[in-house]
């Protein structure tokens, strides 16, 4: 039963069920983990397979709830904690900067904390400033932590697999539209944390993206190609341990590079690949190296500010010209991604 | 509490002496040398709360066995924690080692006196960010009921991590879940140099923890018996009833917030307050000790025994090697080959 077509949602939940049937140690919980709406369906199924005992939802005490999940981990459990909007799991920020990240280094090397902490950045439908942040550099820049970032169905499976078997602390974030994504799974392909992979290869342009922008990456590159440009679309899937290679790798085919990232910009892990590449390329780069993320304001909740709030393809693509000294591209013949076709509120 | 205390020997209420006897020994090794200022790191000295961290081991080692990790007692605690980690490791080389900042030290020179830990002896984490590690020790009896083991944790923490969110939300969640956790809130009155009249807003820590399911008893934190008869009565207690339990004692904090010192000269409290007898634990366990048919001798021993031992672990100390430059980089990650930045 090696391969199968589901959504994103479907792959969270398999691999969850799967890590939970081959280690007892494993358990889920958070706010909302075992309801109806089993988070977005990430959850579907576990409480009827594996109980109430292992897999239950909590009082709304995300601190206390991240110190019990450290708790549990360096006693030998593998908890994985759900946090149904990343601006949630920031009342747990005091255990993550201070004790979850650091435990094992207090401890000389005596304890280790095996823990998945997933969450979900929201976006659209009026989500505004406290339900769509994603904040992977917060985590990133702390020593201890590994942040994970899927944007496949098949990466959903199996880069959650490999974070819940790994022995440190993990922040998986997930997108949210990613979740009606439908792609193949195949169980058997081991995912390991730490690595980029090259989505689309291209000789002209580095587009290095995270999450979501991943999407608008690879639609940036199909319609560039039909312009004769090739663009090189690196998923970055592991924002800590950053795989440098991939990127770097990519860059000096190319000598150019956008990152294109689901964050501010400012002080965010763009900076970190700007200035990684910056560093290891600077004879090789034949332009500054292009940022793009969100606008650096609080996210709208009025639709008309918020499509100008997020990055999309038609940036890269114009980013992209501009890069390349081209003439701009006609786009208006082009479909681009709304989630008007996908995505109905409230959620 | 119907439970009863459980009967003890002479011996064994003289072993609890003993560990309590070996912290203050310790500590005051610790002022003694401080000021040479080759042990780089924040002492939180607890001399004066020792019977707490000591007599509550005490009773739980007598109840569940001596063997912490053999029978899954889990202990955590607060950045004061000296006694609690001499009561369950009673190894004074690793506790010197890591004063010094030596990579003999339990932490390897990595933690300091404020993260002592010795999870082969029970001692599971300890925090110095107030009220860290409440929940930690929720999470280690929560991790105890999802595998369906028998567990004990036990938490201490001060007075002043009652007013942190995650006390309430671990002690909301544990009652919730009828968890296997006891808090041992050691009690002095003060937060750094803040009173509690000036802090709390309750009028009764009982009443508040009462108003959870859990259990709750109070007691004076520097007289050894009743600390351990408290313990062994509510632990018992919290099995008949599947309850979290509570625990408050109450101490006298004799030195500064931080540092080797007395602190009176500022005013903020007076010395006068501290001068009886009636808040050394020490003194008052000897004088209990004497009521069992110990002697002075006995006690003198004792004492001689403690000092050998802590001078030679002092000199291992001194003379051990600091960590070498790739310890920087090691215990970071899980992995053996450490995560390197660049």
């Amino acid at each position: 039963m090696a391969k199968q077509v589901m959504q994103f949602r479907d792959a969270l939940a398999m691999a969850q069920a799967d890590a939970m049937r081959e280690d007892p140690s494993v358990f889920v919980f958070g706010l909302d983990v075992p309801d109806h709406k089993s988070i977005f369906g990430s959850t579907k199924g576990l409480l009827n397979e594996f109980g109430s005992r292992r897999v239950f939802g909590t009082p709304l005490s995300e601190d206390a709830m991240t110190g019990a999940a450290l708790g549990a981990a360096i006693t030998g459990l593998r908890p994985i904690h759900v946090h149904i909007r990343v601006d949630f799991l920031l009342l747990g920020m005091n255990q993550i900067a201070n004790m979850v990240s650091a435990i094992r280094y207090m401890s000389g090397g005596q304890l280790k904390a095996p823990m998945v902490i997933r969450a979900v950045i929201g976006r659209g439908w009026g989500q505004g400033p406290q339900h769509s942040k994603t904040l992977h550099s917060f985590f990133a820049h702390i020593p201890g932590l590994k942040v994970v970032m899927p944007s496949t169905t098949q990466d959903a499976y199996s880069l959650l697999r490999a974070s819940i078997k790994d022995d440190n602390p993990v922040i998986f974030i997930e997108h949210r539209w990613l979740y009606d994504v439908e792609g193949e799974v195949d169980t058997s392909i081991e995912g390991r944390l730490g690595e980029s992979v090259v989505r689309r290869q291209g000789r002209d342009l580095t587009i290095v993206s995270t999450s979501w922008m991943t999407v608008e990456a690879l639609k940036a590159a199909e319609v560039l190609a039909r312009h004769g440009i090739e663009a090189e679309v690196v998923d970055v899937r592991s924002i800590f341990p950053l795989d440098k290679e991939t990127i770097l790798n990519s860059v000096q085919k190319t000598g150019r590079l956008i990152v294109a990232d689901y964050d501010w910009v400012n002080c965010g892990f763009s900076s970190e690949v700007a200035a990684t590449v910056s560093h290891a390329l600077f004879g090789r780069l034949q332009h500054p190296v292009e940022r793009l993320g969100f606008e650096f304001v609080p996210c709208p909740t009025t639709r008309p500010l918020e499509n100008l709030y997020y990055p999309s393809a038609v940036q890269i693509i114009r980013t992209a010209e501009r890069m390349l000294s081209m003439q701009a591209i006609d786009l208006t013949r082009d479909n681009f991604y709304s989630y008007e076709n996908k995505f109905k509120g409230p959620f | 509490m119907t439970s009863s205390p459980v009967a003890r020997s002479k011996a064994e209420w003289f072993s609890a002496y003993s560990k309590m006897l070996l912290a203050r020994m310790c500590e005051e090794k610790i002022r003694e040398e401080y000021f040479k200022d080759e042990m780089k790191t924040p002492v939180h000295l607890g001399i004066g709360g020792e019977a707490i961290a000591c007599g509550v081991h005490a009773s739980i080692a007598r109840v569940r066995g001596a063997q912490a990790v053999k029978s899954n007692t889990k202990y955590f605690g607060t950045y004061r924690n000296h006694s609690i980690f001499l009561a369950t490791s009673d190894d004074t080389d690793t506790f010197f080692g890591e004063m010094y900042g030596k990579v003999t030290g339990c932490g390897k020179g990595k933690a300091g006196s404020m993260h002592m830990a010795s999870p082969e002896h029970g001692l599971v984490a300890t925090s110095a960010v107030v009220g860290t590690t409440i929940p930690l020790a929720v999470g280690s009896a929560l991790g105890d009921a999802v595998m369906g083991r028998d567990g004990l944790s036990i938490v201490f923490f001060g007075d002043g991590a009652m007013e942190e969110g995650a006390f309430y939300e671990s002690v909301n969640f544990a009652a919730l879940e009828k968890l296997p956790v006891l808090f041992v809130c050691e009690d002095n009155d003060l937060a750094i140099h803040n009173f509690r009249h000036n802090r709390l807003g309750w009028k009764s820590t009982k009443d508040m923890v009462e108003g959870f399911r859990c259990l709750y008893d109070e007691g004076d934190g520097t007289d050894l018996k009743e600390v351990m008869e408290k313990t062994d009565r509510m632990i018992a207690e919290m099995k008949k009833q599947n309850m979290p339990g509570f625990l408050s004692f109450n101490y006298y904090r004799f030195l500064e917030h931080v540092g080797p010192l007395e602190d009176f000269k500022f005013g903020y409290r007076a010395k006068a307050d501290q001068a009886e007898a009636k808040f050394d634990p020490i003194a008052k366990a000897e004088a209990f000790l004497k009521t069992q048919g110990v002697t002075d001798a006995e006690i003198e021993a004792e004492k001689k025994k403690h000092r050998a031992r802590i001078d030679e672990s002092v000199k291992r100390a001194q003379d051990a090697p600091f960590p070498p430059p790739n310890e920087l980089y090691a215990d970071v990650w899980a992995e053996d080959t450490p995560v390197r930045y660049m």
